[in-house]
């Protein structure tokens, strides 16, 4: 008992060491730009750089986009699959996962193959086009976290009775979906939306090759050229997934606390 | 014509033949109960009146109109389910009005509907509760009031009391009657409990493998079940195997004791055996006048459930339960005793094997 209590706290301890020591390391790094005193100095000139408005801004405007055109296709899908296709699922949940085994680099050259601006759907050709793209390949990306978080959400209410209820009171499709069923699925929305918004703030295989002005590759560049700057922004880029993280907890908690049905 | 018809409704998931060859007509303002065991296919036909399932051969009209092509949100068919399918995300007042919204009513008429509904089913003080903020008998009120609220022509509910405890099974069942009553609302109402068929409806049709056994007013199918099934199903009936030997006059054998009936004469002819019941209430202990039937066997069971007793008598292969009034000033029956138990010619009934 007590062995085990402190083989418990052992590893916990190890953890805690082998992910804390580095931060604090990077943290402390980040204040040193001042000679001599810790100052806010790397922060400043971090926040001072257009680019990393620009690059930020851009990349939180793809994360929200990612977010509405990936719950508009996630949403209905694990919808009807749990509505109309229930023996599809095991093919779904397949599918939704194949980002995770399939690198990012790979993905990207199958982009530039099938959409150049030489092919039927260039798009590539234009920068707006190449914005949609790598949207796209946002959704994506953050498929299987989303697509889990709404199924699970899905799984509290009894989605098929409600939708007949609906009906039976007169509703089309578009009613169920947007009065009935997205509200009752809004937690697992939220905590699929932060950790897509995390994975956006970061991303840098596809924005890098698809040569968009994202945060990810704006990081790398300041990596490879500056001194104290790139350890303010690694604490920066760690803040937004904690803030998500946390914003997430919150959520689910919430969502927990209203239980559907009795 | 009647208000509500389905003819030679049937239904298949694939080979499987779920609903063969349902028929029923029921009039406007009825209250119907469809009773029958787990599986028969009472909800498969609720399911193909309000339009969620398809139907494979057959019609159901409304009013004379067709019904077959409409999809379920064109029916205008209320329905109330057993596991009350409000939506969480809506108040109590949200959930009923939400019909009349999707129909585009205006919002001064809404409210006074919802106002009118929620009076009726005595939870005007909770509109803006959430569904989970109720108790199960409240919430299946408020599925109640909301399928309602849109004026349905039809009112279908699939086992709406199962999930809730015993008291308020029945106290609600009442209120769903009265209401149904003050609406003149046509409804079906499937349960598989026949105290429930039996204490509410106008008629009951009950249902066994797919098909309407007997369709009836509860008086009917108690005292006078047509099948075997029926018999068994409702109420506690003795079921016993008669052997035939004269059916123009009526005159079985059970057990080799010989019974005369003198109903349902019809179903005896060219037979040599034939299926009987006997309800319990309508036999004796001991001997009577002329004409009434009398079976000697010996005393086996006696069970005391309060006003009644409920004694079982041996004749040979078989045994026959019958029902006695409590009466604290007779001593009950003794096991193993020898017994006469006696019963009116009018009660011996003759029911179909299953079809
Ligand atoms: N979608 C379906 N696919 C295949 N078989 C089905 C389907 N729906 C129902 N069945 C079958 O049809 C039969 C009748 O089902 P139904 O739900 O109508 O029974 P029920 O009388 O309502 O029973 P219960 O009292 O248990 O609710 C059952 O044997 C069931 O397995
Ligand atoms: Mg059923």
């Amino acid at each position: 008992m007590n062995l085990k209590k402190i083989g418990a706290w052992t590893a916990i301890a190890v953890g805690v060491i082998y992910f804390i020591v580095p931060l604090i390391g990077t943290f402390e790094f980040s204040l040193r730009m001042r000679r001599g005193e810790y100052s806010l100095d790397a922060y400043e000139s971090v926040f001072s750089d257009v680019r990393f408005h620009a690059t930020f801004g851009y990349s939180g405007l793809m994360a929200v986009l990612t977010i509405i055109f990936g719950m508009l296709l996630v949403v209905p899908t694990a919808y009807w699959v749990r509505l109309r296709l229930p023996q599809l699922r095991p093919v779904v949940e397949f599918v939704t996962l194949l980002p995770l085994v399939i690198p990012a680099i790979v993905v990207v050259f199958g982009y530039l193959r099938i959409y150049n601006s030489s092919s039927y759907l260039p798009f590539t050709a234009s920068e707006r086009a190449t914005d949609i793209l790598l949207m796209g390949s946002y959704m994506m990306l953050s498929l299987p976290y989303m697509y889990r978080s709404v199924d699970t959400a899905m799984r509290t209410i009894d989605v098929r009775t409600l939708t007949e209820a609906a009906e039976s009171l007169g509703a089309g499709w578009t009613t169920i979906l947007f009065k009935c069923i997205f509200p009752n699925v809004m937690s697992g929305v939220l905590a699929g939306s932060f950790i897509t918004f995390a994975i956006v703030m970061g991303e840098f295989t596809m924005a890098s090759l698809l040569d968009r002005p994202a945060f990810g590759p704006y990081l790398q560049l300041i990596g490879a050229n500056k001194a104290y700057e790139p350890s303010a922004l690694a604490i920066i880029a760690f803040l937004i997934t904690w803030v998500s993280m946390g914003l997430l907890q919150v959520v689910s908690r919430f969502g927990k606390a209203r239980p559907a049905r009795t | 014509m009647a208000f509500l018809e389905l003819s030679h409704v049937k239904k298949s998931f694939g080979q499987v033949h779920v609903v063969k060859d349902f028929d029923m007509a029921i009039e406007k303002g009825e209250f119907i109960s469809f009773l029958g065991p787990s599986g028969c296919g009472k909800t498969t036909v609720l399911r193909m009146i309000a339009g969620f399932e398809t139907v494979s051969s057959g019609t159901i009209t409304i009013g004379g109109h067709d019904l077959t092509d409409l999809k379920p949100n064109q029916r205008n068919i209320g329905m109330v389910f057993q596991a009350y399918a409000l939506f969480p995300n809506m108040t109590v007042g949200q959930n009923v009005a939400f019909g009349l919204k999707v129909a585009g009513k205006p919002k001064a008429e809404i409210d006074v509907t919802v106002k009118e509904m929620l009076d009726l089913i005595h939870l005007g003080h909770l509109i803006d509760r959430f569904p989970y903020q109720l108790s199960g008998g409240q919430q299946q009120r408020v599925a109640l009031a909301r399928a309602l609220a849109i004026r349905p022509r039809v009112l279908l509910l699939d086992e709406p009391l199962s999930a809730l405890d015993a008291k308020i099974r029945v106290s609600l069942r009442e209120e769903i009657r009265s209401i149904q009553r003050k609406l003149g609302i046509t409804t079906i109402f499937v349960t598989h409990d026949q105290e429930e068929a039996l204490s509410i409806s106008d008629r009951i049709v009950v249902m066994n493998e797919g098909r309407a056994d007997q369709i009836g007013t509860p008086f009917e199918i108690y005292n006078f079940p047509r099948t075997r099934f029926v018999a068994s199903f409702v109420g506690t009936l003795n079921i016993l195997p008669g052997h035939v030997a004269d059916g123009a006059s009526g005159r079985i054998e059970i057990d080799g004791q010989a019974v005369h009936a003198c109903r349902d004469l019809a179903r005896l002819t060219g037979r040599s055996a034939c299926t009987v019941a006997l309800r319990p209430e309508a036999i004796r202990l001991g001997t009577a006048g002329d004409g009434a039937n009398h079976l000697t066997g010996k005393i086996e069971e006696v069970s005391f459930l309060g006003a009644v007793l409920r004694v079982r008598v041996r004749l040979a292969d078989h045994a026959i339960s019958l029902d006695m009034f409590n009466n604290p000033g007779v001593a009950p029956p003794e096991r193993g005793s020898p017994a006469t138990v006696t019963f009116a010619r009018e009660d011996v009934l003759i029911v179909e094997e299953a079809a």
